[in-house]
């Protein structure tokens, strides 16, 4: 058995922390958090420089041609980060679509100025206050042209261009916009964690060419993508927990070091089993990805739903660990907190995913 | 990543598989299992199996070969479990003298002491149990009472252990005393091994809520013990047992009962307000959970065999798992009966009946979660061991063990 990352994997996760760190990454999400700025663009140069952007892209595209296990490491370090740049709706989605497409020439178009940074993706697919189906997406495609609205569309202020789900007739599939294109308005959205933009994307009889055509392709794309956010979203939580221990350890009260009192051991110790729980199960989600396993939808949706648990846990307890200072700005508290909402949203909501989860599995019967 | 074994495992589990196969019929299914009539019967079929694998060499794995052992690596212990996972084969009974005592003996004991009782423990010829608990020392297990006093080269035994499973049928005991009362907890104490048919040694089952009875009280009233048969230096009885109190948390694994699989195939057969189960919302998310943890549990635990199978140590993920599973076969179980609406609580011993399985778990879960080791303690050590954190402030620190408050004021 060797359900490990390998030295190599350990060593470019190492890489990874270590030059996050050192470029003050959560300082950056501060930075972007505060100002006016909708991702922080010195940090995004030095990420793709050190060819992460590239990782799961083939050589003959630009890519550096590692594999996904790759990617997944990076993605834990970058949520530890919570990097402010658009790596997620630019690499776990975006450029997932194009390479699951079935189009060569697009391909070639935007896979190297993905692997290099050039080029921002973003998903747009959300429309209103309720998960999108195959039945409720309004978003229309129609001789070569898109209409409708998508919001919440991260970074889609900045993206270079759109992955856009439309139903073409009866069927829903995904569509790709250049964001030059005519007919688009674009409007940022404020939200709850400004260290990551938020649009609304408008088309307008907007053209587009078509990159997947069923609705069985949105659900993988989202399957692929979610075992990278679950990877996200484990960093940040184990982040969490470190800083709610750190902050125990050094904080005194009644006498003694607060970490001393089983209410707080106590309240860690859960923070470590939902960690673990997400970790154990993001590796189950890192062999299905990385190896086209059958069992994606299951391994995607269990990864997802724990490693939601795991952040949301241990951010709302990092804040209550540190008592009223996790509570004030300057803390770093809140930037998990937000972050944690954020991904959480991003690719739709825990209940959604639980039933996906269950959904897969009386698909399959393979319990 | 993969789940496959290197040619070296492979070859030793088909091995083990073949073995198995030519002694042992498989099972039917994943709930299918050995089941013994009686607990007198179980004994029997456990020590004709026990003494037929010690026989072929697959008794007491990474014991030394000398007392009955393979000196089987950690990955080949790992690989034989899941192999005999496979197969109804009798089981229970030995584990605490092969898992807890046979460590510390090997440890402690002298080298003509190793020769007598180890060989016998590998081979099912004797039971041993583990009296350690009081009723005034259950998490704080180092404020054991039992008195042992020295005249000459014999020890007089004097109190009450409790929580003592298999103590009725056992040969041996190890046996941890109090023989200092005015040192402070953890310095007055000495570990022996005794004779189970000692006199003054009475032993009385305890009724479980269940209304089994797997644990007894074992009562000592001036039981005499050879020194020869103490373990360990007198007042180093603390440290002899977190010998057996790590391995004693090493052995504890899943809790057994309904699990996911159970649960999923209970709502998508019953019927719930008009329609199945399974297409009830909180009922798809209580299920999506459990899933989660399972898997969860099951991965950590892939994680664990493949550091041992690069013969690292493996990661300390395996302390969540008697937290997760004894609460979500509490979870579970509950689930199950109130799915079965008031017909859940009708009690049922009927073998296959659906109400059985959950009304077991619901009654064993409680008490999955306080033995071996409560939530609470594990939390403790995992906050402790695992992430740093410091120990509670003690009220007993320092004090003569005399002067202590403790049990039921």
């Amino acid at each position: 058995m060797n359900f490990e990352f390998s030295a190599d994997q350990m060593q470019l996760k190492d890489i990874a922390r270590k030059f996050l760190e050192k470029e003050e990454s959560v300082k950056r999400a501060r930075t972007v958090l505060e100002g006016e700025e909708s991702f922080d663009k010195d940090l995004w140069s030095q990420v793709t420089e050190m060819g992460f952007t590239a990782t799961a892209i083939p050589e003959e595209y630009g890519g550096l041609g590692l594999g996904y296990l790759e990617l997944c490491v990076i993605a834990e370090e970058l949520g530890r980060s919570l990097a402010p740049t658009p790596f997620s709706s630019s690499v776990y989605l975006a450029t997932e679509a194009i390479l699951q497409g079935n189009d060569d020439s697009v391909k070639e178009a935007f896979l190297p100025g993905l692997a290099s940074g050039d080029k921002i993706g973003a998903f747009a697919h959300s429309e209103s206050n309720t998960s999108p189906t195959e039945t409720n997406i309004s978003c229309s495609y129609k001789d070569g042209n898109l209409s409708g609205t998508k919001i919440a569309v991260v970074d889609g202020d900045i993206a270079d261009f759109y992955v856009v789900s439309a139903k073409n007739g009866s069927s829903v599939g995904l569509y790709l916009v250049e964001g030059s294109s005519s007919g688009i308005e674009v409007n940022q959205q404020p939200t709850l964690d400004p260290s990551r933009s938020h649009a609304s994307v408008s088309f307008d009889n907007t053209p587009c060419s078509e990159l997947k055509s069923d609705w069985s392709d949105v659900l993988n794309l989202l399957d692929r993508a979610a075992v990278l956010f679950a990877f996200e979203q484990l960093g940040g939580a184990e982040a969490c927990m470190d800083m709610a221990k750190e902050y125990a350890m050094g904080r005194y009260a009644f006498g003694r070091s607060i970490a001393s009192f089983q209410a707080i051991k106590h309240k860690l110790a859960d923070m470590y089993i939902a960690v673990e729980l997400a970790r154990s199960n993001c590796y189950y989600g890192a062999w299905a990805l990385s190896t086209d396993a059958p069992e994606l939808p299951t391994a995607a949706a269990t990864c997802r739903v724990s490693a939601s648990q795991a952040y949301h846990e241990c951010s709302k307890e990092n804040i209550q660990t540190h008592g009223g200072m996790g509570f004030t700005w300057e803390f770093d508290c809140h930037l998990y907190y937000r972050r944690c909402r954020q991904l959480a949203a991003n690719i739709g909501s825990q209940s959604i995913w639980k039933d996906k989860l269950i959904s897969s599995l009386e698909r399959a019967n393979q319990i | 990543m993969d789940f496959n074994d290197t040619p070296e495992e492979a070859k030793f589990r088909k091995e083990a598989f073949e073995w198995l196969k030519a002694n042992a019929p498989l099972k039917e299914g994943p709930k299918d299992g050995w089941r013994a009539a009686s607990e007198e019967d179980g004994l029997k079929e456990v020590k004709v199996w026990q003494k037929k694998l010690h026989e072929a060499g697959w008794a007491c794995m990474h014991w030394p070969k000398a007392f009955g052992g393979r000196e089987s690596t950690p990955i080949e212990r790992v690989i034989w479990g899941q192999e005999v996972s496979k197969f109804k084969v009798p089981g229970g009974y030995l584990e605490i003298g092969q898992g807890m005592a046979g460590p510390v003996m090997m440890m402690y004991a002298t080298e003509e002491q190793k020769e007598r009782y180890l060989p016998p423990l590998a081979t099912g010829e004797e039971i041993w149990c583990q009296l350690f608990s009081e009723p005034a020392a259950g998490s704080d297990v180092a404020g054991i009472k039992t008195k042992a006093e020295l005249d000459g080269d014999t020890w007089t035994i004097n109190g009450q252990k409790v929580w003592t499973s298999g103590a009725h049928f056992s040969d041996y005991g190890i046996l941890v005393t109090r023989s200092d009362p005015s040192a402070p907890k953890h310095k007055g104490l000495t570990f022996f091994f005794v004779d189970m048919k000692s006199p003054g040694i009475e032993v009385k089952p305890i009724k479980q809520i269940s209304g089994g009875a797997n644990f007894n009280e074992v009562y000592f009233t001036d039981v005499k013990i050879p020194d020869s048969q103490r373990l360990g230096a007198i007042g180093d009885g603390w440290k002899v047992s977190l010998t057996t109190l790590m391995n004693e948390r090493l052995a504890v694994g899943d809790a057994s009962g309904p699990d996911f699989e159970e649960a999923f195939s209970l709502a998508r057969g019953q019927d719930l307000n008009g329609k199945l189960a399974i297409e009830n919302d909180a009922v798809r998310e209580k299920l999506a959970d459990w899933y989660c943890q399972q898997s969860g549990l099951k991965y950590a635990k892939y994680r664990n065999i493949s550091a041992l199978s690069r013969g690292e140590t493996p990661g300390p993920q395996s302390s969540i798992t008697k937290i997760v599973s004894g609460n979500k076969l509490q979870e579970v179980a509950n689930f199950g009966l109130d799915i079965l609406d008031s017909a859940g609580i009708i009690r049922t011993d009927e073998a296959g009946a659906e109400q059985s399985m959950y009304q077991y778990g619901f009654y064993g879960a409680a008490g999955i979660r306080i033995a071996g080791g409560t939530d609470e303690i594990l939390k403790n050590i995992i906050s402790e061991q695992v992430l740093g954190m410091p120990q509670d402030m003690r009220a007993d620190k320092g004090i003569p063990f005399n002067e202590i408050p403790s049990g039921n004021k």
